[in-house]
């Protein structure tokens, strides 16, 4: 024990000095705006502190894991061949039922008593990361093409029902398909160069793409709208029926014809539900897709492209659409980001959400769409439930994240639920 | 005329010449085997014939078409399935699902049939339907990248070292398949491999290749007799 505690301490150590060393610029100076203006001083007992925080922390690791495995090692090995299926069988039987549950809690979440403008605005929120994540799953998660770029779909969608509602007064429910298949266009056009690309080289690539979007908004003044970005976008209706106090032209408002009186909670709510309808549509059709041949072929594509080719699948088919169906999600997300906002700006879709939704995709586990949800619930609340941790919710979101990724390294629903074939269903069922 | 004929055929990998002017030809069901030492070229012959990487001279014609240019899946389109070297199955998905996807070209009203006669051909698949596959053994694996080939009815069906890493007996049951394949369904094989002396046995016709070259032809017996094969294929070698 002591020569282990030894061997650690020197790595907890090194650790200990990088992060004073990383400490100094971050922790160590801050600023104070006085008279004079902003004032850089100093707190150095802070960045001793975050060493041996760093030092102590790293050697507790280290040594709970030496623990962990001792015990693990104790323990009798799982024989391989028999256990996985009943895994799978476990996860399939749970992954439904978390469905299931899932599905009704949102469905009945606006009705609830104790739901309110917060909750309605929160969940709405998740839904957008869920869809979001969704679609980024197809790319990342089944046909394992890897995409920083992801916010450049979520960017366009947003901008398309920007640019056509205000230059042609397009409505929400006419432009949500069309800002879906004007990003999709964009997923087939960025899958083009990239078609040959792997790992890091497509890691850089669409990480270009995202940026060069974002750029490309910021400096298209007269399109765009530039850095001031688009305001004025009209919010949803429904079926003509608006839920603002004073309906634009042409549309009557919710609250005089059904005769409830005005509250802006049901717009938040109807926002609400069109997003959860959004979601629910995707799910199923995802699952849909992947049990036909287009979808088993992404799955495939990841696994084996080699194999792929000589069976038939033509690689380059797969992987345009795959860019083009998540592209069309994010298209879709960002579509609704818009109406619900009532304003977009080149703000909202920088580098920090391409990350946060592939951290979705990977946490909740490469192609499983449970897992997404799961995820974005966790993404997007964390740091809600964390506010009061103020300045150190990020730090708390960032250990959670490690944590995760520990523990669980494959995501976590790491299991890939077989799916069924769609035109021998009656078959097998009988 | 024969199903698979090369003429010429050169493949390049940059500045190695992998092939150097090969000429085969393969008759509509026959099983034709091609040996030859580590690294002659019998993997990249197969990968030519299918499309990537592509010939640099020569012809291939596929029922008297030219595929040279034809990348894998428009060759695959045409009937030609390849068991591709170290099996390449995919491991995530269920022994079912890799069936599903070796029928990506079959005709989908096939599939019951075809899928029944895979999992009969190989019990053992039958009892691992909807287990991972990369959860098999070797000898499983490969029984299942056959199997995946046969589901689209390929017309010539390309195996490359299909006993590399098995016990013999699992040899035997894969040979007696390949023989049966071709005796029952009229399969049309070729066959690499370095297990010459099953292979030759089995073969109606077989090749050997060395550097790129064919160095011997004749009948399947004809080769197991000849010495000179015996003396670099088979003596001391496990048969
Ligand atoms: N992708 C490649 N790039 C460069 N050279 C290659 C490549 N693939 C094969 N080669 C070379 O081409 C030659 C033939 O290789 P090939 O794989 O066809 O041999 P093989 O006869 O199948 O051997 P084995 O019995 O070991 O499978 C070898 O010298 C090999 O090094
Ligand atoms: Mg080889």
């Amino acid at each position: 024990m002591a020569i282990t505690i030894q061997h650690h301490l020197k790595g907890s150590i090194i650790g200990g000095l990088i992060a004073m060393v990383l400490a100094v610029p971050f922790i160590g100076l801050y600023t104070v705006s006085t008279d004079q203006g902003l004032v850089v001083q100093t707190r150095w007992s802070w960045v001793v502190w975050s060493g041996v925080m760093v030092l102590v922390g790293s050697l507790a690791v280290a040594l709970l894991r030496d623990v962990l495995s001792a015990r693990r090692a104790g323990r009798p090995n799982r024989a391989a061949g028999t256990k996985p299926k009943r895994d799978d069988a476990l996860t399939a039987k749970l992954s439904k039922g978390f469905a299931i549950g899932i599905t009704l809690f949102a469905i009945t979440l606006p009705f609830m008593p104790f739901s309110d403008r917060y909750i309605m605005d929160v969940g709405t929120t998740v839904l957008i990361f869920v869809l979001l994540g969704m679609g980024l799953n197809v790319t990342v998660g089944l046909a394992g093409l890897l995409d920083l770029g992801f916010v450049a779909f979520y960017a366009i969608g947003a901008y398309s029902f920007a640019i056509l509602s205000t230059t042609l007064g397009w409505g929400f429910w006419v432009c949500l398909p069309l800002s879906g298949l004007i990003a999709a266009l964009f997923g087939a056009l960025l899958s083009m160069p990239i078609l040959r690309l792997r790992g890091d080289y497509l890691a850089i690539v669409t990480l270009g793409f995202g940026e060069i979007t974002r750029i490309i908004i910021l400096n298209w003044q007269s399109f765009t709208g530039g850095p001031a970005g688009i305001s004025g976008i009209p919010r949803p209706s429904l079926f003509g029926l608006s839920f603002d106090r004073r309906p634009p032209e042409g549309l009557t408002s919710f609250h005089e014809v059904t005769g409830i009186s005005f509250a802006t909670e049901h717009r938040l709510m109807f926002l609400y539900l069109i997003a959860l309808s959004l979601v629910l549509a995707a799910a199923w059709v995802i699952k849909r897709l992947r049990a036909l041949p287009i979808g088993r072929a992404w799955e495939a594509l990841r696994e084996d492209e080699i194999a792929c080719r000589s069976l038939g699948i033509n690689p380059v088919a797969s992987k345009v659409s795959a860019y083009a169906v998540g592209g069309m999600l994010g298209g879709f997300a960002g579509c609704f980001f818009a109406a619900r906002q009532g304003f977009v700006s080149p703000e909202s879709f920088t580098f920090m959400e391409s990350a946060l939704i592939l951290a979705i995709v990977v946490l909740g586990g490469l192609g499983s769409q449970i897992g997404v949800v799961i995820a974005a619930l966790f993404i997007v609340l964390l740091p809600e439930v964390g506010r009061e941790f103020a300045d150190f919710r990020m730090i708390v979101f960032g250990i959670a994240m490690i944590a995760i990724m520990v523990w669980r390294p494959g995501g976590l629903l790491s299991q890939r639920i077989p799916t069924i074939r769609l035109s021998s269903i009656k078959g097998e069922a009988a | 005329m024969s199903l698979l004929q090369l003429t010429g055929v050169r493949t390049n990998y940059g500045p190695i010449e992998a092939l150097r002017g090969v000429d085969i030809h393969v008759n509509q069901g026959e099983i034709v085997t091609l040996i030859g030492a580590n690294g002659a070229g019998k993997s990249t012959l197969l990968m030519t014939i299918c499309g990537q990487p592509k010939p640099a001279s020569g012809t291939i014609l596929f029922d008297g078409k030219v595929i040279n240019d034809l990348p894998p899946h428009e060759t695959a389109k045409l009937g030609i399935a390849q068991v591709p070297e170290g099996r390449r199955i995919f491991p995530r998905m269920t022994v079912f699902e890799n069936l599903q996807l070796g029928a990506t070209l079959g005709n989908p009203a096939h599939f019951d049939e075809d899928a029944a006669y895979c999992l009969d051909l190989f019990p053992i698949l039958a009892k691992r339907r909807d287990q991972r596959a990369g959860t098999l053994s070797g000898g499983e694996q490969q029984m299942l990248a056959i199997s995946r080939a046969l589901m689209s009815r390929p017309r010539l069906l390309l195996l490359d070292e299909p006993s590399l890493g098995l016990a013999p007996l699992i040899i035997r049951l894969i040979f007696e398949v390949i023989a049966d394949l071709n005796k029952t369904r009229g399969m049309t094989i070729l066959l690499v491999e370095q297990n010459a002396y099953h292979a030759l046995k089995l073969a109606h016709r077989a090749y050997v290749l060395a550097q790129g070259q064919v160095v011997l032809e004749g009948g399947g017996a004809e080769l197991l007799a000849n010495p000179e094969v015996r003396a670099a294929y088979l003596e001391g070698g496990s048969h």
